[in-house]
């Protein structure tokens, strides 16, 4: 069966507003570690691979540079896009399973009266 | 040694036979497991959302099965194999865009939305208008992409199948088509879901199977492939360098700034696409959607690290010349390698059976992303435009599911009949399309609701449209379209790469890339339409901030 919702918009639960719930300092921690995190690895990835973009387009003499045999710094650096790739998305979950995940499920359970 | 392999180019009625019963195979086993899912396709979260109750490594590999296109698959390692290092740009594009969707988008969607895009647009807003513009948005860019794959069906069949004639790549949309409203209708989510999975694993295991022989042929070394591929190119050098098909010299400021939008677009793309967004909503919470897009990356990372070495191993052993005989636009490169490789271990047999067997998972490849589409856009109208819009919410269930089902059947054959009119469209320019309008569109809209407390209704519907819609028109009006004229040498008639005929010129805008100018405009028109509207729902953004990052009163798993 599906569960059906059907309480009102602005009961989040346990007796709170939703509007409470936001207002309460664990909700607005919980706020700002997801925001301290993900506004400046969203700039620092886009910004990188926007270097790469920019250098295929502009500074072509560097990127033809030969590094070991056939292997130029063009290719080196779009490799290095995929490991930078590779390791924001690891530690990205490590901080989240770490830092949104316990506070999350803390406010979840308190409203909800449930364990998940 | 290439000229050898290349006389080896010939499709025989043997490899004909298996490529038809691989092929075969993977149909029968994906409607078997189709027609067992339709057993639990009772609620509209069944068919939808697959019950919720994937779980996140199984939603990863199916994200891959939907993602890896045939237009990635083939149009990559063809690109490589032609114009040389700058393919590469597609294959990293691709694969940073999931950083978005990670970081900004998956979680916070699976928490505050239901079954579609538009559940976390008009969260906040009035639903009506915000709900028929990201309908509309849906249903544009999923047609774009349906159009690009099943063009590339009918093109793929006549190389596959030996066979070059208008009626067979009719037949063969015709019959793409046919198996894709059956998965949809009938399976739903869940069904469509497994046929992604299986694709998936295939795809992974046939392009690893090319990928380990070109290795082994090389000795490990990427630098003597690398080498090879360069001399056997005719370029030289120059084929490992950035430069030989985007922003080269001769296109000057325009081309430079073509790659830069294409960039841009590529990576923006992603987190907007409808049929990307709505699997989030078959796993049972924000943890399961934050490793469903873990696995993705890595099982799409991998895929593109390989796509690589097709394209050069394509370069090197079978050689632009004999490529361009089968497809001037190099989309058969992966396959013609396939063939020469495994001529190469294992004699003529063992080159015929590894081309038929990459013929067979292009094939699955096709049909599993027309299905997740198809999917994708008919939900999207069933739930968005048909329920909350022509219904005012006044509909049942069991009725929305079943126009659901209507508008999958309609849609289908609405994209067979466009596919068929549509064989002269180039499939890399629909792809790219369509993701241009994802990202000036869909990924403003998404953004600024999850993130921006004062998005408003105005702000939502002028973003969608204008993203959208500036999209579309700078394409229009694109060189794309029309006037991109190669002058004919010594008497010979012009030639030109645009839709238009010789001669048809109303093209103003200079890239073929509309992401540079639309993207911006896209955020640009959400924020003017925002500050314009003084709708400001305090209640609503509390209780959608809240849901979005707890997880509170998110749908829960069907339990059968």
């Amino acid at each position: 069966m599906s569960t059906v919702h059907d309480r009102s918009s602005t009961d989040a639960g346990g007796g709170s507003t939703y509007a409470e719930v936001q207002a309460t300092e664990e909700f607005q921690s919980l706020k700002r570690a997801l925001r301290r995190f993900v506004f400046p690895a969203t700039a620092a990835f886009l910004a990188w691979y926007l270097l790469y973009v920019l250098m295929s387009a502009y500074a072509r003499g560097f990127m033809d540079n030969q590094l070991f045999g056939n292997i130029n710094v063009a290719y080196v650096f779009g490799l290095l896009q995929f490991v930078s790739t590779f390791v924001l998305a690891y530690i990205y979950s490590r901080y989240a399973d770490k830092h949104f995940d316990p506070t999350a499920d803390r406010i979840r359970q308190r409203l909800e009266g449930t364990s998940t | 040694m290439s000229s050898v392999l290349a006389q080896a180019q010939t499709v025989t009625g043997g490899q004909r036979g298996l490529t038809i019963v691989l092929f075969l195979a993977f149909v029968a086993a994906t409607l078997f497991i189709t027609i067992r899912a339709s057993r639990n396709n009772a609620t509209a979260a069944d068919y939808y959302a697959g019950g919720r109750s994937f779980t996140g490594p199984q939603n990863g590999v199916a994200i891959g099965g939907d993602y890896m296109s045939a237009a990635s698959f083939l149009g990559i390692a063809g690109i490589i194999a032609l114009s040389g290092y700058d393919g590469f740009l597609y294959s990293i594009g691709f694969l940073v865009a999931w950083l978005v969707a990670l970081l900004l988008v998956a979680e916070l969607l699976r928490n505050s939305g239901k079954f579609t895009m538009a559940d976390v647009l008009a969260f906040r807003m009035r639903q009506r208008p915000v709900r028929v513009a990201a309908g509309i948005s849906t249903i544009t860019v999923s047609i774009f992409y349906l159009l690009a794959q099943m063009v590339g069906a009918g093109a793929l069949v006549s190389l596959l199948l030996g066979v070059d004639s208008q009626a067979a790549k009719n037949i063969t949309i015709v019959a793409v088509g046919a198996l894709m409203i059956f998965y949809v209708t009938v399976g739903g989510m869940k069904g469509t879901t497994w046929v992604q999975i299986i694709k998936a694993v295939l795809l992974m295991t046939g392009t690893t199977l090319v990928t380990v022989l070109v290795m082994v042929k090389f000795g490990g070394s990427v630098s003597a492939l690398l080498g090879d591929a360069a001399a056997n190119s005719g370029q030289g050098q120059r084929f490992l360098e950035p430069g030989l098909r985007f922003g080269t010299d001769a296109q000057g400021l325009a081309g430079k700034l073509d790659l830069i939008s294409l960039g841009i677009a590529l990576v923006l793309g992603t987190a907007g696409l409808p049929h990307i967004l709505v699997r989030f909503y078959t796993v049972p919470d924000a943890k399961a959607a934050r490793k469903s897009v873990l696995w993705a990356i890595g099982i799409i990372g991998s895929f593109y690290l390989m796509t690589i070495c097709l394209g050069f191993g394509a370069a090197a052993l079978v050689g632009p010349d004999a490529i361009k005989a089968q497809s001037p636009s190099g989309n058969t490169a992966a396959l013609q390698l396939a063939q020469a490789i495994g001529t190469d271990f294992f004699g003529s047999t063992g080159g015929t059976v590894l081309l038929a067997i990459i013929a067979a998972v292009a094939f699955a490849t096709i049909l599993a992303v027309v299905a997740g589409l198809t999917l994708a856009s008919s939900v999207s109208f069933a739930h968005d435009i048909y329920a909350s819009v022509l219904k005012r919410g006044e509909v049942k269930e069991g009725e929305e599911v079943r126009v659901a089902r209507i508008a999958a059947f309609a849609i289908g054959a609405a994209a067979i009949v466009l596919s068929i009119f549509a064989q002269k469209l180039n499939v890399a320019f629909l792809v790219a399309l369509a993701f241009a309008v994802a990202a000036s569109g869909n990924l403003p809209a998404i953004l600024y609701s999850l993130f921006w407390k004062k998005f408003n209704t105005t702000g939502a519907v002028a973003a969608i449209y204008g993203g959208l819609g500036s999209a579309i028109v700078l394409v229009i009006f694109s060189p794309v379209v029309s006037g991109k004229v190669t002058p004919g040498v010594g008497g010979a008639p012009a030639t030109t790469t645009s839709l238009f005929p010789v001669g048809t010129d109303f093209s103003w805008f200079p890239l073929d890339n509309p992401g540079l100018v639309s993207i911006p405009f896209g955020f640009f028109c959400g924020w003017l339409g925002t500050v314009l509207s003084k709708e400001y729902n305090a209640e609503k953004y509390a209780e959608m901030e809240v849901r979005s990052l707890t997880g509170i009163g998110s749908e829960k798993a069907v339990q059968h």
